[in-house]
């Protein structure tokens, strides 16, 4: 089987899966006051610290939570909450057309249940944000600003954006800044102090450690209001036993993919370019989506005219080949992706497109098996496709 | 797979005969129901996961493809204009028609496949005939008989032997959770089962006369002549008795004029069926009249006729006559055999 699918979920790591097992064969609630509570405790703090350690935080701004949606919704509804709670005027949220939909459902959530207007900001046709855009929301409407939301990197078409610079814009009006870095960390190099970002999400399924666990940053002066109601485990803001085994195999994930970094992005963006350039040939008419150079090692996002995305998956899956259209399901049927209509796609070309993302188990192997099949798959998707009755 | 027990039993033994199978279910509704009520409609969500856990069991991929779209345009949207003709149509017979084995099977064979697989109870073997299935009672090859003999040579029934309860014990064998779920009944897209209140909804209120046949006075007043089908004895709130003080019934119903007429019993008898759009998939179309048997709606009697095709026009002259043929439904002519009853050909009936 060709994998090509890592941004869905990547492999766990050997050193991760080890530390996984190692822990959770003991016993041990790191809330518990006696010896094996402490040792728990303590593998669950060694932790903390690595992963701070790893993406520039301090210990006490790490929040460990359940993965990224729950980060996301953490980060987007709770210091929506706090912030207006400090101060009834502030209702506004300001995100982008191309978030997650952790973020972008948790943003209509708190439109349609909490009254919250919204600043939706554009992108251009790659797909990046300009600190312009953001700026000039800020300027109009930035005495309202509760929360500003962008993602690191899409997930989708790999554009990677300059999350630094926006931040900076939040920043001179006051507003904390949180970015959805599921996609970026271990793939492009992520700094939380650096960057100037008030809140992070991280998840470990992404870099090699386990799902189900990952962390909100949460800069110290920036308040939350709890989405879980319980025992205030992490910084009262978040709730629930301490998953002390995943929380272990997580750290250990980030800090190999943080440190590795950079040997990873050289292997893997070389590996990624030879598969668009045998893509390119061999479907000449295919589109390249996304930022040809500020993008994700690991990502290649191609629309391929007269195709429906759906249907080569099902070509390519039949074959051994995993990949994604990428785009969000529901009930089981494929939406044009809001990210390409947001990059202004038109639906045919939303519906057209198939992600390749390679990741730490990838080899040149994985790339001949797409390039072998891929071209019969778009000749017989071509035929379904030209069924469709026009409306 | 719809999520049901036939379907899944069906592509578990088009694996076993050596296939290489694929699941495809169907989204068909633009807001599916996140749950089922009782053994009403199909296509809910819950339905859909029921449809991937059997494949998972099976073994086989699973997508769903949408069809929601083609559905609504020639399924839906034609069962009401049916309606407001005055017709009375049969929207599995049209599903089947244009979308299973139109659609879906076209879409199929552009990909790659060779033909599509149901869990339909009808028999379909080497010779090329569709036959009744062995469970008279579950029997689905009268929803069947408009299938051309292009889309009979890609469709692959592999339930037509078994009876109902064999496929439910085969499923349970299998490890299948759909085993005992119960039959969907009635229409899917209708998940209430009020197939007047959906057409009100469409057709909107349309009052008008109800008037007796014979006397030609006006004896009620309905709401929407859509909402009426031949035969119906109930609900017709007739504001005088009869003169012989015996039931009436609906014999047509006139779009035109807004009226549906009432009338005995006897007058619902016909004795003569012309329909049309004729499909011949038993043999070669027939030059001369051909002596079989007919069936005039789903699960209805089944009586001696002779059936004759001139052009687009297939005429059915009935042995004796039967009530409540209502146009819209389909007419099939079945060849009594002792290994299967054989569809030889359908139509839709005029009127």
């Amino acid at each position: 089987m060709a994998y090509l699918d890592h941004a869905a979920t990547t492999p766990m790591l050997d050193e991760a899966l080890e530390a996984y097992v190692t822990t959770a064969r003991e016993v041990g609630n790191a809330s518990s006051l006696h010896a094996a509570g402490r040792r728990a405790r303590r593998r669950v703090e060694e932790s903390r610290e690595r992963v701070a350690a790893a993406l520039g935080a301090r210990p006490s701004e790490v929040i460990f939570t359940g993965g990224g949606t729950e980060s996301d919704n953490l980060a987007v509804k709770g210091i929506f909450w706090a912030r207006r709670a400090a101060d009834a005027r502030r209702g506004r949220v300001v995100s982008s057309a191309v978030e997650h939909h952790a973020v972008l459902d948790a943003v209509d959530w708190l439109a349609g249940h909490e009254g919250a207007e919204v600043g939706w900001l554009p992108v251009d046709a790659a797909g990046r944000l300009t600190p312009d855009a953001l700026r000039a929301e800020l300027a109009e409407h930035g005495d309202r600003a509760a929360v500003v939301t962008a993602m690191w990197a899409n997930n989708e078409v790999g554009t990677v954006q300059p999350v630094s610079e926006l931040a900076a814009v939040a920043a001179e009006y006051g507003v904390p800044f949180h970015t959805d870095a599921i996609q970026a960390v271990g793939q492009v190099p992520v700094d939380f102090s650096a960057s100037g970002v008030a809140a992070l999400t991280v998840t470990g399924h992404k870099l090699g450690g386990p799902a189900g666990v990952g962390a909100l940053l949460l800069a110290r002066d920036v308040a939350a209001t709890p989405l879980l109601h319980g025992g205030g485990q992490e910084r009262d803001v978040r709730s629930g036993t301490l998953d002390t085994a995943g929380i272990v195999a997580f750290a250990v994930a980030v800090e190999a993919a943080v440190k590795g970094q950079q040997e990873y992005a050289a292997r893997v963006a070389a590996l990624r370019d030879d598969l668009v350039e045998r893509v390119r040939q061999a479907v000449p008419e295919v589109i390249f989506n996304g930022d040809p150079l500020d993008r994700l090692p690991g990502n290649a996002h191609f629309s391929f005219p007269g195709c429906e995305g759906d249907a080569l998956l099902l070509l390519l899956d039949a074959q051994g080949i995993a990949c994604s259209t990428g785009s969000a399901c529901s009930a089981g049927v494929a939406q044009p992706s809001h990210v390409l209509l947001a990059m202004g796609a038109d639906d045919d070309r939303a519906r057209s497109s198939l992600r390749f993302t390679l990741g730490h188990t990838s080899t040149p192997a994985d790339v001949d098996a797409l390039i072998a099949a891929l071209p019969a798959a778009v000749d017989r998707a071509r035929r379904a496709a030209a069924l469709r009755t026009p409306r | 797979m719809s999520g049901g027990v036939d379907s899944a039993v069906a592509a578990a033994r088009a694996v076993e005969a050596g296939h290489d199978v694929t699941g495809v279910h169907l989204a068909l509704a633009r807001n599916p129901q996140t749950y089922r009520t009782g053994a009403r409609g199909c296509c809910t969500l819950e339905d859909s996961r029921d449809a991937r856990r059997a494949a998972d069991v099976i073994g086989i991929p699973f997508y769903v493809w949408d069809m929601a779209d083609r559905f609504h345009e020639d399924v839906v949207d034609d069962f009401v204009a049916e309606y407001a003709a005055g017709r009375t149509p049969n929207p599995c017979l049209r599903c089947n028609e244009k979308i299973k084995f139109a659609a879906v099977l076209d879409r199929a064979v552009a990909l790659g496949f060779d033909a599509v697989v149901t869990g339909h109870h009808a028999r379909l073997g080497a010779d090329g005939l569709l036959r009744r299935s062995v469970d008279a009672a579950k029997d689905q090859s009268y929803v069947l008989a408009v299938l051309t003999r292009e889309q009979l040579d890609r469709s692959i029934f592999p339930l037509g032997d078994s009876t109902k309860a064999q496929v439910r014990e085969e499923a349970a064998r299998r490890g299948l959770a759909v085993a005992d779920k119960p039959d969907s009944h009635d229409i899917c897209f209708i998940a209430d089962g009020d197939t007047r209140g959906f057409l009100a909804q469409r057709l909107g209120e349309a009052p008008g006369d109800v008037v007796d046949a014979s006397t030609g006075a006006v004896v009620g007043s309905h709401t929407g002549a859509y909402a009426y089908t031949v035969g119906q004895r109930r609900g017709l709130h007739l504001d005088r008795p009869a003169p012989d003080g015996r039931p009436r019934y609906v014999l047509s119903i006139t779009p035109k004029t807004n009226t549906v007429t009432v009338g005995p019993a006897e007058a619902l008898e016909v004795a003569r069926v012309r329909a049309e759009r004729p499909v011949w998939t038993g043999g070669p179309r027939p030059e001369a009249p051909v002596e079989c048997e007919v069936q005039l709606r789903a699960h209805g009697d089944v009586v001696p006729a002779t059936v004759t095709l001139d052009g687009d026009t297939f005429r059915a002259e009935l042995r004796r006559p039967v009530r409540g043929v209502a146009a819209g439904q389909a007419v099939v002519a079945y060849r009594p055999d002792p290994a299967g009853d054989v569809v030889l050909g359908s139509a839709t009936i005029a009127g």
